[in-house]
């Protein structure tokens, strides 16, 4: 079956990501497709490469560039909420004119629009929404 | 057409599980996670009256997990309600026709 996962909040000061991580683990391990999963709203923080957790705590960004690579996933981070909140790609950070080394976008992440959010509506056989 | 609603919020703090019980169908199922685990209570006698009386008509789940992670024993569940894992999660997503997050 195809799912869509959406997270609308941020790593640590909720556990939705965590919940949405798991939820997504789970899935795939069950065989299920993760059609996409989209960052929305504080979600976007998901997305950061720049976080430094203690090392015996779980790494909430890693995880989910580590499930990426072994899966293949698709995390979409929205556009209009990752600029607000300083989540950029080199090209936005080069657009933005933020200078190099700016960009901090987590590998196996990717920025887009809110149509890849509307498409994994129709797409996907069920969405499910993690959030506060 | 059957729904999944999670609720992930103490009922103490919001009022979305009684939304997400009053809005249930017949068929629908009803999945605690997060902080909404402490409504499975048995001890807690409000919560746990307005959860067996939408038992009938809707099933009732708990995210296992999240009971041991708020040191909720699953001898104070109320009975009825069925506990599951996160692979138990995904089968109750697939299992029905759309999931509702009560957020």
């Amino acid at each position: 079956m195809k799912i869509g996962v959406v997270v609308n909040e941020g790593p640590y000061t909720h556990q939705a990501s965590d919940t949405a991580y798991q939820f997504t683990k789970a899935a795939l391990e069950k065989g299920h497709e993760i059609y996409r999963v989209f960052f929305y709203h504080d979600g976007v923080n998901n997305a950061t490469r720049l976080t430094v957790p203690p090392q015996d705590e779980r790494n909430v960004q890693r995880n989910w560039s580590e499930l990426s690579e072994k899966y293949n996933l698709d995390l979409v981070v929205c556009i209009a909420a990752a600029q607000r909140r300083g989540i950029l790609d080199d090209s936005e950070a080069k657009r933005h004119g933020k200078g190099d080394g700016a960009a901090n976008l987590a590998p196996g992440f990717r920025i887009s629009g809110l149509g890849q959010l509307i498409e994994s509506g129709i797409q996907a056989d069920r969405l499910v929404v993690f959030g506060d | 057409m059957s729904t999944l609603h999670t609720v992930n919020k103490s009922p103490f703090e919001r009022g979305s599980l009684a939304s997400a019980l009053a809005h249930a169908l017949p068929g629908d199922a009803v999945l605690l996670i997060e902080d909404a685990v402490v409504g499975a209570r048995a001890s807690a006698v409000k919560t746990a009256d307005l959860i067996k009386a939408a038992m009938p008509a809707c099933k009732l789940y708990v995210l296992g997990p999240d009971l041991t992670a708020r040191g909720i024993p699953s001898t104070d569940v109320v009975d009825g309600i069925n506990i599951v894992d996160y692979p138990g999660f995904v089968d109750l997503v697939a299992d029905h026709d759309k999931t509702q997050a009560w957020l």
